[in-house]
Order: C-alpha cells, then sequence, then structure tokens
C-alpha cells in the first residue's frame, strides 16, 4: 500500500500558477533569447558609455560623417574635451610620447559625433522613456480600473464612461499639444505620454477586477469581515497581475515607438540630447549619402522592440493571459 | 447487425508532456433504436470514444491508433472528412453539455436551425424554414414563428438546449449522440429535457448514446450501459443487470456515491483519490489505487481482459475488483 | 438598436465639444503666440494683429466667438498665413492625407485579414509561423525606418517612383504602402487572435458535428465573431493612420494636412491648429461612431445590452 500512498500523493501535488507559467515560459525559446537580448541591449546603453571614449554632444568638424571604422587621432585637448583627465592621458601616452588613436567603430554624424556613444545615449533616453511613462500608465489605469471594477455598479458605470469618452479623444494630438506645452523639459514629457497610455491598462485591470468581484473567494473574504482594501491587495491583486505585467510589457514598445515619432516629426526630444527617434530621423534625411547614420540606430531601436514585442507574447502565453484587449 | 459497432477503438493525445492514452481497446454496440449510455468520471474517456468516430477531435495532437467503428456497414474511422461531413449531422447527430455556448451567440436560431436542411437536403432557406419551425415546435418551444427569429440569448439554458435537440434532430439522424446534455441544467429542467429526448427518441426510432457521469440518469433513459474507467471499458451490461449486480468494484463505488440512494444523515461516500494521470500508466488494473475492497489483489503486471460472465454482462477479468466486497 | 444608436451619437457629440474645449484652453496656455516669431512686428503693428484676431479680448469673449463661427461652420482665417482662410487651407491639403490614409487602410486590411485568417486556421503550422514572424517584424519597424528604405529601394534604386512631393498620379503609392504594411502587422495579428478565440468556442464543434465544410465554418460561423475585434480596431486604427500621416507626410515630403498640423504647432497658429484638430476629431469620432454601430450589428448581445 506504500507504493500506492505515493501515487496519490504525487497527483495531487500541486505547482503553483508562476511555477507552471516560468515553466512554460522557459520552454519558449524565443522567448527566453528575446528577454537576454534585451538584458543585453539594456546593459550595452546604460554601462557601455563608460567604455567609449567619446563623448556623444563633442563635435569634430574635421570628421563630419565618417564611415564606420575610422581612426581619430586624438591629442590631450581632445582627451579632456570627451570627458577623459589629464592624468589619464599621460598615463596612456607615457607623458606624452605615445600619439594615441581611437576608432569611432560606427563611424560618425555630419558634425563629426561618434555615432557609437550617440547611439548608447539615445538609447538611454528612449529606453528611460518607454519605462517611466509605462510605469506612470500603470499605477494610474490599476489604481483607476481596480477601484471602478471593485466598486461595480453605477460608480463603475460612470468611471467607465469616462474612459471610453477619453478613449475617443484624438491622442496623438493631445500628446504632440502637450509635448510642446512642456518644452525641453523630457520628465514632463514621459509624464504626458504616460497619462495618456493608462486607458487601455484601467479597461484590463476593471475587467479582470469586475470578474473576480464576483466570484466566491472573494464573497468569502468578505464574511470573514476583511477591510476592502485588503481585500484588494491580497486577493485580488495577485490574480490581476497576470495581465499587467503582459500589457505592460506590451506598453514599453508602444510607447517607445510613440517618442520617437514625437521625436521624428522634432516635437520629442531637443537637440543637443538625442533618442533613437531624433537619429533616425538624422539618418533619415542623410540615408542617400551616409547610409551608417540610418542603420545603426534603426536596428538597434527595431531590435529593442522585437524583442520587447516578443518577450511579451512569450509572458502571455506563458501567464495564459486571454487576450489583452478587453 | 448492430446499427454501430465499435471494436478495439484506441485514441491518443500527443502533448508535451507525453503520450495521453485517453481510449485504449474500447468496444461497444448500439442497436437501432436502442439507448446505451457511457457513464464514467471526468477523464475517463467517455467523451473522446465518441468524438474520435465522429472525427471531431483535433488532429494534432489526437490520433486514432486503431480499431474500427462500422456505422451501418461503413467503418467511420476510415472516412475522408468530405464523406464524414456527410454522414455527421445528416445520419449521426450530437447535442453538447453546455447549451449557453453550444449555440452560435452571432446568428439567428433560424439560420442555425435551417443549416443541416440546406447542407444534407439541398433545401434553399424558404423551403427549409417550415421544418425548423416544425421542429421548434415539436421539442415544445411556444410561438415557434416567432422565437425562431430571435438570438440564442433570448433563450432560457432549458429552452437552449430544445433548440439543440431540434436542431440536432432535424435531419432525422438514425443515431444521436448525446454528451452530458442535462449537466449544465437545474434540476427540474434535467428532468423536462430528459423526458424529451426520450419522447423524440420514441417517436423517430433513433438511437441515442449518452454520455454522462451520473448513473442516476443512466437508470432512467438506458437499456445498456458501459462503464469506462481510465480509457478502458471496466464493465458493461444491460442496465437492470448492472444496478441489480454490479460486478466490478468501480461500478459499485459510483453506485455509492448516487446522493439519493444513500441512507440520510450518513456522511456522503465520495471514491477516495483521483483519476489516474492518462499520461503515466503503467501495465495492471488502473483502478487498484483507489479500489478500497481490494485493492491489494488487484492485477499489476498485466492489463485485466473483459470476460462475458454471463450473457451480456462484460467485466474487467481483475481478481481484486470483482471480489464482492466484505461489506 | 436605435437606442444604442442614439446613445453612443450623444457621446460622440460630447466627445466633440471636450476636443474643442480641451484645445482652446490647451493651445493659450503654451507659452509663445502667433506672432511671437516675426521679429519685424513692431508693438503697435502686434496690436493691430491682435486686435484683428480678437486675441485682445477676454479668454471666456474669445472662446464663445470660436465656438459661435464653428457652429456656424466657419473656420477662421489663419493667423500666421496672412489673408488665408483655414478652410482653404484644409481643402487644399485634406484630400492628399485622405488618398494616402485610405489606400493604406485597404492596404492593411487586404493583406492582413486573409494572412490573419489563414494563420488562425493553420494554427501552429510553417504558415501561421511565419506570417506571424513576419507580422512582428512589421510591427516593430516603424514607418520612420520603413518608409527612408523603400524610397532606397523604389525610388532611388528602381526608380519606379518619386522619393518626395506630390506631383504624379503614382505618388500615392510608397507612402501608402509604407504605412499599410504596418497597420497589416497589427491587423494580421489581431484578426488572428480573434479567429482563435472564436474557433475554440463550443458552436464552433456544433457546427462541425452538423456536418458544415470547414470553409462554410470559417465564414458563416467564426469569422463574424472572429472580426470583432478587428472592427473594434478600426476606430484607433484610423486614429494611428491619420496621426501617422504627420510622419509619412514629413518622410515623403507631402503638402498634407499632417505637415501644417505640425507647422501650425510650431507657429502657434491658434485658429489653424483648431481648425485641423477640430477635423481630426470629428472625423474620428464618427468612425468610431460608425464602429460601435458596426459592432452592435456583428454582436446581437451588445446591441441589447
Amino acid at each position: 500500500m506504500t507504493a500506492t500512498a505515493e501515487e496519490i500523493d504525487d497527483s495531487i501535488r500541486g505547482r503553483s500558477l508562476w511555477q507552471d507559467a516560468w515553466a512554460r515560459l522557459r520552454r519558449n525559446r524565443l522567448a527566453v533569447l528575446c528577454m537576454v537580448l534585451l538584458t543585453g541591449i539594456i546593459f550595452t546603453c546604460f554601462i557601455g558609455p563608460w567604455f567609449c571614449p567619446w563623448n556623444p554632444e563633442i563635435q569634430n568638424l574635421k570628421l563630419r560623417a565618417t564611415p564606420p571604422g575610422t581612426m581619430e587621432t586624438l591629442t590631450e585637448a581632445s582627451w579632456v574635451n570627451h570627458g577623459g583627465t589629464a592624468e589619464e592621458w599621460r598615463e596612456l601616452t607615457n607623458g606624452g610620447a605615445n600619439p594615441q588613436k581611437r576608432r569611432h567603430w560606427f563611424g560618425t554624424d555630419t558634425l563629426g559625433r561618434d555615432l557609437l556613444a550617440r547611439t548608447l545615449r539615445g538609447g538611454q533616453v528612449s529606453l528611460m522613456v518607454g519605462l517611466v511613462a509605462t510605469l506612470v500608465a500603470l499605477i494610474i489605469g490599476v489604481a483607476y480600473g481596480a477601484a471602478a471594477g471593485y466598486a461595480g455598479g453605477r460608480t463603475d458605470d460612470i468611471m467607465m464612461r469616462a474612459v471610453d469618452t477619453l478613449r475617443a479623444l484624438p491622442f496623438m494630438i493631445f500628446v504632440i499639444l502637450l509635448t510642446t506645452m512642456f518644452e525641453k523639459n523630457l520628465l514632463l514629457i514621459f509624464l504626458a505620454i504616460g497619462a495618456v497610455e493608462w486607458l487601455t491598462m484601467a479597461r484590463i485591470v476593471r475587467a479582470q477586477v469586475l470578474g473576480l468581484a464576483r466570484q466566491e473567494f472573494v464573497d468569502a473574504a468578505r464574511s470573514l469581515g476583511l477591510q476592502p482594501g485588503r481585500i484588494i491587495f491580497r486577493h485580488i491583486v495577485p490574480n490581476v497581475l497576470g495581465p499587467v505585467i503582459v500589457y505592460a510589457t506590451l506598453t514599453v514598445p508602444a510607447v517607445m515607438l510613440l517618442e520617437a515619432g514625437l521625436s521624428f516629426l522634432g516635437l520629442g526630444v531637443q537637440a543637443p540630447d538625442s533618442s533613437w527617434g531624433t537619429l533616425i530621423d538624422d539618418g533619415a534625411t542623410n540615408m542617400e549619402s551616409f547610409w551608417w547614420l540610418l542603420v545603426f540606430p534603426s536596428a538597434f531601436f527595431s531590435l529593442t522592440l522585437f524583442c520587447l514585442n516578443f518577450a511579451g507574447d512569450g509572458l502571455r502565453d506563458a501567464l495564459d493571459v486571454k487576450s489583452a484587449k478587453d | 447487425m448492430p446499427l454501430l459497432n465499435v471494436q478495439n477503438l484506441r485514441v491518443a493525445f500527443h502533448t508535451r508532456n507525453g503520450v495521453v492514452r485517453a481510449v485504449s481497446g474500447v468496444s461497444l454496440n448500439v442497436d437501432k433504436g436502442q439507448t446505451v449510455g457511457i457513464v464514467g468520471e471526468s477523464g475517463s474517456g467517455k467523451s473522446v470514444t465518441c468524438y474520435s468516430m465522429m472525427g471531431l477531435i483535433p488532429m494534432p495532437p489526437g490520433r486514432i491508433e486503431g480499431g474500427t467503428a462500422m456505422f451501418d456497414g461503413i467503418d467511420l474511422l476510415k472516412l475522408s472528412a468530405a464523406e464524414m461531413r456527410r454522414i455527421r449531422g445528416k445520419r449521426i447527430a450530437m447535442i453538447f453539455q453546455d447549451p449557453m455556448t453550444s449555440l452560435n451567440p452571432y446568428l439567428r436560431v433560424s439560420t442555425q436551425l435551417i443549416e443541416p436542411l440546406q447542407i444534407h437536403q439541398g433545401l434553399s432557406k424558404k423551403a427549409a424554414l417550415p421544418h425548423a419551425i416544425q421542429a421548434m415546435a415539436e421539442v415544445g418551444i411556444k410561438n415557434p414563428e416567432e422565437r425562431i427569429r430571435q438570438y440564442p440569448h433570448e433563450f432560457s439554458g432549458g429552452m437552449r438546449q430544445r433548440v439543440m435537440i431540434a436542431m440536432s434532430l432535424i435531419t432525422r439522424p438514425e443515431l444521436l449522440i448525446a454528451d452530458e446534455p442535462t449537466t449544465a441544467l437545474d434540476v427540474t429542467i434535467q428532468k423536462q429535457v430528459l423526458e424529451l429526448i426520450k419522447e423524440r427518441q420514441r417517436s423517430l426510432g433513433t438511437a441515442v448514446i449518452f454520455i454522462t457521469h451520473d448513473l442516476a440518469v443512466v437508470s432512467e433513459v438506458c437499456d445498456y450501459v458501459n462503464v469506462m474507467y481510465a480509457g478502458r471499458l471496466v464493465e458493461a451490461a444491460p442496465v437492470a443487470d448492472l444496478f441489480r449486480r454490479p460486478r466490478h468494484a468501480y461500478t459499485r463505488a459510483l453506485m455509492r456515491s448516487i446522493p439519493a440512494l444513500q441512507p440520510k444523515g450518513g456522511t456522503l461516500y465520495t471514491i477516495p483519490g483521483m483519476p489516474p494521470d492518462l499520461s503515466k500508466l503503467g501495465p495492471g488494473c488502473a483502478f487498484r489505487v483507489r479500489n478500497v475492497e481490494h485493492g491489494d489483489r488487484c492485477l499489476t503486471d498485466r492489463d485485466p481482459e473483459l470476460v462475458e460472465i454471463e450473457p451480456g454482462h462484460w467485466v474487467q477479468n481483475c481478481p481484486g475488483c470483482m471480489e464482492r466486497s466484505a461489506a | 438598436m436605435l437606442r444604442f444608436t442614439l446613445s453612443r451619437f450623444i457621446q460622440s457629440i460630447v466627445v466633440i465639444f471636450a476636443v474643442f474645449t480641451l484645445t482652446f484652453f490647451m493651445v493659450r496656455v503654451v507659452k509663445g503666440d502667433p506672432f511671437a516669431g516675426e521679429k519685424a512686428m513692431t508693438p503697435d503693428v502686434r496690436r493691430v494683429m491682435e486686435t484683428r484676431y480678437g486675441l485682445d479680448r477676454p479668454l471666456y469673449e474669445q472662446y464663445f466667438r470660436t465656438l459661435g463661427s464653428y457652429l456656424q461652420g466657419d473656420l477662421m482665417p489663419s493667423m500666421k498665413y496672412q489673408g488665408m482662410w483655414n478652410a482653404r487651407i484644409i481643402a487644399d491639403s485634406f484630400p492628399i492625407s485622405l488618398t494616402i490614409g485610405l489606400a493604406a487602410l485597404a492596404v492593411a486590411l487586404s493583406i492582413g485579414l486573409p494572412a490573419g485568417i489563414i494563420a488562425a486556421v493553420r494554427r501552429n503550422s510553417w504558415v501561421d509561423y511565419s506570417a506571424m514572424s513576419l507580422a512582428l517584424v512589421g510591427i516593430c519597424l516603424p514607418t520612420f525606418v520603413m518608409g527612408p528604405v523603400l524610397a532606397l529601394i523604389f525610388g532611388l534604386h528602381f526608380r519606379w517612383f518619386n522619393v518626395a512631393g506630390w506631383f504624379e498620379s503614382t505618388d500615392w503609392v510608397l507612402p501608402s504602402v509604407t504605412m499599410g504594411l504596418i497597420y497589416a502587422a497589427y491587423i494580421a495579428r489581431m484578426t488572428r487572435g480573434g479567429m482563435l478565440e472564436v474557433l475554440n468556442q463550443d458552436f464552433i464543434r456544433t457546427a462541425r458535428a452538423k456536418g458544415l465544410s470547414e470553409g462554410r465554418i470559417i465564414i458563416r460561423h467564426a469569422l463574424r465573431g472572429g472580426l470583432i475585434p478587428v472592427v473594434a480596431f478600426l476606430g484607433p486604427a484610423l486614429a494611428g493612420i491619420t496621426t501617422g500621416s504627420f510622419i509619412i507626410e514629413k518622410i515623403y515630403n507631402l503638402p498634407g494636412l499632417g505637415q501644417h498640423f505640425v507647422r501650425s504647432v510650431f507657429d502657434r497658429d491658434y485658429s489653424l491648429i483648431m481648425a485641423t484638430v477640430m477635423l481630426f476629431a470629428t472625423l474620428l469620432v464618427t468612425v468610431n461612431f460608425f464602429t460601435d454601430v458596426l459592432i452592435g450589428w456583428l454582436n446581437p448581445r451588445v446591441r441589447f445590452a
């Protein structure tokens, strides 16, 4: 009988939903590859500049629009100009004996700035925009959606009608107006985009909560005399987390696309700052003569979007979220 | 010659987690006009048995690995998709468990009702409509001329199941497969729907395969019962025989768990444990883990075989399960 | 159905009114004004201009005057382009944007719908995988990358089309294809998702049990429900296409409405901003209205709710 008891036990021992999701996610090789690549891109953008000798904003008018791999001979003045110290310079050159040459791996732009350094800096800006705006959208959307879904009835009706009305507004236009309002303030651009993107999140969370709030385990919690706040955070939020994570992952690339579009129009990030959008704009203008100006930033940008979308899809399958739409 | 004769049907699902042998060697008979029950817990393979002979299991991952299903001289398992379509819905019809989701919410009832007549009998919409209205009347729906123009969500659950029945019988099929047709309904409605199926069957002479987990339903409507467990038949007998003398431990356990047959005030009986994982099933009696009578004497080295212990009464020949309980 | 339509109609009116009010006040909060850029303008000239456009009046009075003339269908003169009426500017440029937008939508639907349906019906086959990978590439390639690349290949290399301007009868092709391909990707994914959800429903099994052919099951039983998400997406898609036209018009240097809108924002041309915003808003709200009614027609459960 011992063997049979074990068999029963084995069939009953459950795995948590998260463990299950993790196992499914690991089997999706493409999603895992995308997550690894994404981590790589993030690290490159934020840590790479430490290993790059060029400052993204320093121009060298003698080396305008040089192709990838061009060498530049450095003087002490230009070294310091690019952010090095005089001490480092002495160390490198053994007291001025060795002339120093460094390569522009991605070439230089039309003002002689190093494209690699600019691409990395642009990546920082684009990724930050994506993350911060998504975070803003997440906070507003979850709070609003959860409140509406939990309240139910008339309150829910009015709150959702408001969301519907807002969704019908031509938002790109308002984003453009907002960004001109807060000219040259990057943080406010993030906030403006985030304030626009929360609507879908609110709808998703509200639908989930509405479904859950009517389920037995919430009634059970209520009948035990738990506070509404505690019920929301202990019983409902964990169940809503799946769709929220999935949708947030898919919002990041959408926001990045929006930012890049604005920057492309000259309405987003302002010079001398750069984002992938402004770099691509620059590259598109010059692509007939200087292809590298378009290719490198576009490649980074598209690869990042690709990875984010695939990772989001993988998460959706793994967490078994039905559809991020309604 | 029986209307339907299934021999040694084997169906497996090839999933990422291994091969699930959903049906392993099931044989059964349905005579003209007869009502045959297939009983078992969820996951016992009772639905897969019927779906696979109708060509309705998704392939892949499903695969029919062997056996025959002779229907009026035709082997259903060997038909091409187009040949199968000419039988499905015309000579063999089906009704399903959940009437809420089994009707298309986007189409009017009339559209759905006349569809079988259009494709199987080539009737035009106009010619088919009176038949459809009559079919609605026959299943006891009042004002059929008006209600046929409505959408499924405007009907109650019981009424929708009546619509399903009308739709499946509209081509006068020889065999109706009813997959848990009353499970999703209220108890009072269940009774009405069962009566309706019985009444329609009598007036049309249709044979019915009744898939259910509810022995009480079986006792009410079936002539012959097949009990399935873990993808195999464990016992098959005429309904009276089975209820009088259940020979397999699993059948007895099922009967003990009918609440109405248990003494009032006692603890309700449930079968201990859970059905086995069909992807990890080794040789031996599949019920031995849960057999509280004489599980220690069940076969462990080879699969038990079906034997006919009385005329028409078959049971799996496993010493631990065949043994009469001392209690 | 009538009540449903009516309530959506009233909602549309409310939205348009809200857009009008929001835009009016937002634009005035923005730093700068229409005459800030012209350095030569003396304070006297400036005062004359402000009086001419009523900018010296209190804000509420300006608001009601603008509202009044819009209600009479008068879009007022541009503040930046002297002597130009906004209605004239729109009449010149909007047909270009509309042509490109509609052609793009046609491209998107004629590629996206079949691709999505086939991918859903043959799910997990190589057709599905390759169509969906392509779609994902389309989603990740922004118009401002795809546009220049297409221009480079088909404009500069093969010399089939002009890469800029609006002169010849084929000039709509590259912009529309650029935008259409990207929306085709979204529509394909959405169609596949919607179709898969419907194909897994019980009533599809019922249809199979009735002996219907796969083609009839897809067309009669699955498409109606499966296309609902796509139809619902058409409203936002049109928004994306009109606003996407800002970018497309810049890439291909087209004298469309988007260019005017972007320039009017830079110029703080209050009245032209208002005119273009109201046009976009009305267009969008109208499309959303028809989308909602169409969904109501496709899905009887919504209609009666």
